[in-house]
């Protein structure tokens, strides 16, 4: 820039935009990165503010009588509804299953709620509810409450739909960053980025062709036999929207510590690997919706590993990084060339909508 | 994955780091041109495994970084017209211009879309024959080709709702402008590989002869930059400033033949201003005579206004390499990816943005002190 442009006049706030930047919803907002975090603490934090929510965990725990309830809640405007492996009912089912397994739940209900847009057909509706159906008797569960709403044709996208979830905690499972210690062992029990990359394939104006399919997929019976495994399990997250990335960096920040990752562990298939390439993807950001990052004693990692992939969902497990230190929470990412880089949450994001 | 795991090869990476140390003798400053080539060194951290006496400074070479902010605007005034759609690549929907960019004003009702290639944009003028439908056409002659393409395209069809913001620019007059000027740092240049794969390496030659200057033509991978760089040194070393082609499995000498005589045939070269580096002679592409039918600026009567960039943002000096962005006093506080104050924050290409993905701010942070 010469000097002439740096020391001209002032820059003319001739915006064609009536709204202030920063004063409306962006998409980056839905991204689950900083901007998710800079709305949640502006917004909804302040509204809602309370010990439960405050920790801002996968599910809430709630004391009823003796018992340990887990209660939570997600929307979903997937695009395209149908991808290769799974469709948004199904997706609808098993993120909020799974949201409740990683706090180490089963889940004992779930309710739906689904925005229709004018138009929308029938069949298809038919079809994505008995989708919908399937992956709740594939996680031994059941819709017990539901809710319909019809806007008119352009105001929304087909179809959205919210569902909640309830689950009961065995009263001896303890989870949570705050167990978290120095020495502990990061595992993955499956290949990242499955279903972000699935879902993309799908969509309009991408043409790019690819075998990857949805890992979507309920993770209660999996986290069951982790539990059984007797290993000292810390905590779990499902790295849904935001990937791999951003639930270490949610688990070091919970627990204050630093975590390294080290890239070529890190397992990704060669075809999320290519599309990735392709569409300027990181994989440690593509979501999954079938997979789930534990941290547990790093005694006892044989042993966990073992239990998991036992699993049908759990087959390709594998230990990805270790926790390195207390104090600054902070994680970093060791690449094949020995150079080491934090691995920050997603700044911006990298495509709209991709769950 | 074939042509890319043989260039992330951490062995061969290590063979070529080897080579460098014994080559070098002394103190050399070294411009990537490329926003790809510069994500690449900053993702793997390459710059740290080179000896301390090559210094890598990021180039110009990328696209929505330098797109004049007045053209930003226009697109944006056009955006907002009844009955217009503009299309174009998502990351140059983000860009700012004066105060707000293509998604603030697609937030607030303007029809902006994402495309992946002009040709979607022409599908999109097909099938919705009552809508205006405006590319918004950058990038350097890597994307040219396409919207060539596409214009072409929508003349044969005699498509009468699609036009184009034709914001194309060229590579070697800004490796001039940066290596003709006063301030100068860069001894050599890793010129952008993809470029060359559609232009051919020629039009480097006579650079490499006026100004002196080493010009290796390299790829994107780690092991393509790290030869590129040593490549770079050994002629920078002896004395040499020679024109080589490191990108062998991707460029050959005369380039795409085919998409060369589109752009001939489509566009005119014409003096642009570009963000950083001021005008240029040359330096753009606009759509020739013979298409001038298909420029939106024609079309719809739009006037350029000349606007000053924000003095808080100096992405002119990051583009010309005199600044690297954590020296910069707004990178990662007040200049964020999701706040950008200029385009290099912006796009995965700008170096700014690859600093901060990188994770580099907390590193600029302990320099500071």
């Amino acid at each position: 820039m010469s000097n002439s442009d740096r020391g001209g006049s002032p820059v003319s706030f001739s915006c064609p935009s009536p709204v202030p930047k920063g004063e409306v919803i962006v998409l980056g907002h839905g991204s689950g990165g900083r901007l998710t975090a800079e709305l949640v603490s502006r917004v909804f934090l302040p509204a809602f503010s309370n010990p439960l929510l405050d920790r801002l965990n996968d599910s809430a725990e709630v004391k009823v009588g003796a018992s340990r309830v887990l209660f939570t809640t997600d929307a979903f405007v997937v695009n395209p509804l149908r991808y290769p492996g799974g469709d948004i009912g199904s997706l609808a089912v098993n993120g909020t299953v799974n949201d409740l397994a990683v706090a180490g739940g089963q889940p004992i209900g779930l309710s739906a709620a689904f925005i229709l847009e004018e138009g929308f057909p029938i069949a298809e509706l038919e079809a994505i509810a008995q989708s919908m159906r399937t992956a709740a008797d594939r996680a031994g569960v059941a819709v017990i409450a539901a809710d319909t709403k019809v806007v008119e044709h352009g105001k929304a996208d087909g179809l959205f739909i919210t569902t909640s979830g309830i689950g009961v905690v065995a009263g001896s499972i303890e989870l949570g960053p705050e167990r978290i210690q120095v020495g502990d062992a990061v595992l993955v029990s499956g290949p990242i980025g499955d279903h972000g990359i699935a879902v993309m394939s799908a969509r309009e104006g991408l043409a790019f062709q690819t075998t990857i399919v949805s890992d979507s997929a309920p993770l209660n019976g999996l986290v069951s036999l982790m539990l059984e495994s007797g290993g000292a399990l810390r905590c779990m997250r499902d790295p849904t929207r935001g990937g791999v990335a951003t639930v270490i960096n949610e688990v070091a920040k919970g627990s204050g510590v630093e975590i390294v990752i080290e890239e070529t562990l890190v397992p990704v298939r060669s075809g999320v690997r290519a599309a990735c390439e392709i569409l300027g993807l990181d994989s440690l950001y593509v979501a999954c919706e079938g997979r789930l990052v534990a941290i547990v004693d790093a005694a006892d990692t044989a042993k966990v590993l073992a239990a998991m992939r036992r699993h049908p969902l759990g087959r390709d497990s594998c230990r990805i990084g270790t926790v390195t230190g207390s104090g600054a929470p902070r994680v970093l990412l060791r690449t094949a060339f020995g150079t080491t880089r934090p691995l920050d949450v997603l700044a911006g994001m990298q495509l709209p909508r991709i769950c | 994955m074939k042509f890319v795991d043989e260039f992330r090869d951490a062995g061969a990476a290590r063979t070529l780091i080897e080579q460098i140390h014994k080559t070098i003798t002394r103190s050399w400053t070294i411009m990537e041109v490329c926003g790809g080539q510069t994500h690449t060194i900053v993702h793997y951290g390459l710059d740290e495994l080179l000896p301390s006496e090559v210094t890598l400074v990021h180039g110009p070479g990328c696209p929505v970084c330098v797109t004049p902010i007045e053209m930003i605007d226009l697109a944006i005034a056009l955006a907002k017209r009844p009955g217009i759609t503009l299309c174009s690549f998502g990351d140059m929907l983000r860009v700012p211009g004066s105060t707000c960019d293509l998604f603030d004003a697609r937030a607030v009702g303007a029809d902006v879309r994402v495309v992946y290639s002009p040709l979607d944009a022409l599908d999109l003028a097909r099938r919705e024959p009552l809508r205006e439908v405006v590319f918004f056409a950058v990038g350097f002659e890597t994307t040219a080709p396409t919207t060539a393409a596409a214009v072409r395209q929508a003349a044969r069809l005699k498509l009468p709702n699609f036009s184009v913001i034709a914001a194309h620019v060229r590579v070697p007059p800004a490796i001039e402008a940066i290596v003709s000027s006063g301030d100068n740092l860069v001894q050599g240049f890793l010129a952008a590989g993809h470029v060359c794969t559609v232009m051919g390496i020629d039009e480097y030659r006579p650079l490499v002869e006026k100004y002196k200057v080493p010009i290796i033509v390299t790829g994107f991978e780690p092991v393509d930059l790290l030869q590129g760089v040593a490549m770079c040194v050994t002629q920078l070393e002896q004395g040499r400033a020679e024109v080589e082609n490191q990108y062998v499995r991707s460029v050959k000498n005369e380039g795409n033949i085919t998409a060369r005589d589109l752009m001939a045939e489509v566009f005119t070269l014409v003096d642009r201003r570009w963000r950083g580096l001021d005008t240029l002679p040359k330096s753009a592409m606009a759509l020739s005579d013979r298409y001038a039918a298909y420029d939106a600026i024609g079309r719809f009567g739009l006037t350029q206004t000349p606007v000053d960039e924000p003095v808080e943002c100096r992405a002119g000096e990051v583009l010309r390499g005199l600044l690297k962005p954590p020296q910069c006093p707004a990178f990662g506080s007040s200049c964020t990816p999701d706040h950008p104050l200029g385009a290099p924050m912006v796009s995965a290409e700008g170096a700014c943005a690859a600093y901060f993905r990188a994770g580099r701010v907390a590193a600029a942070a302990m320099e500071a002190k």
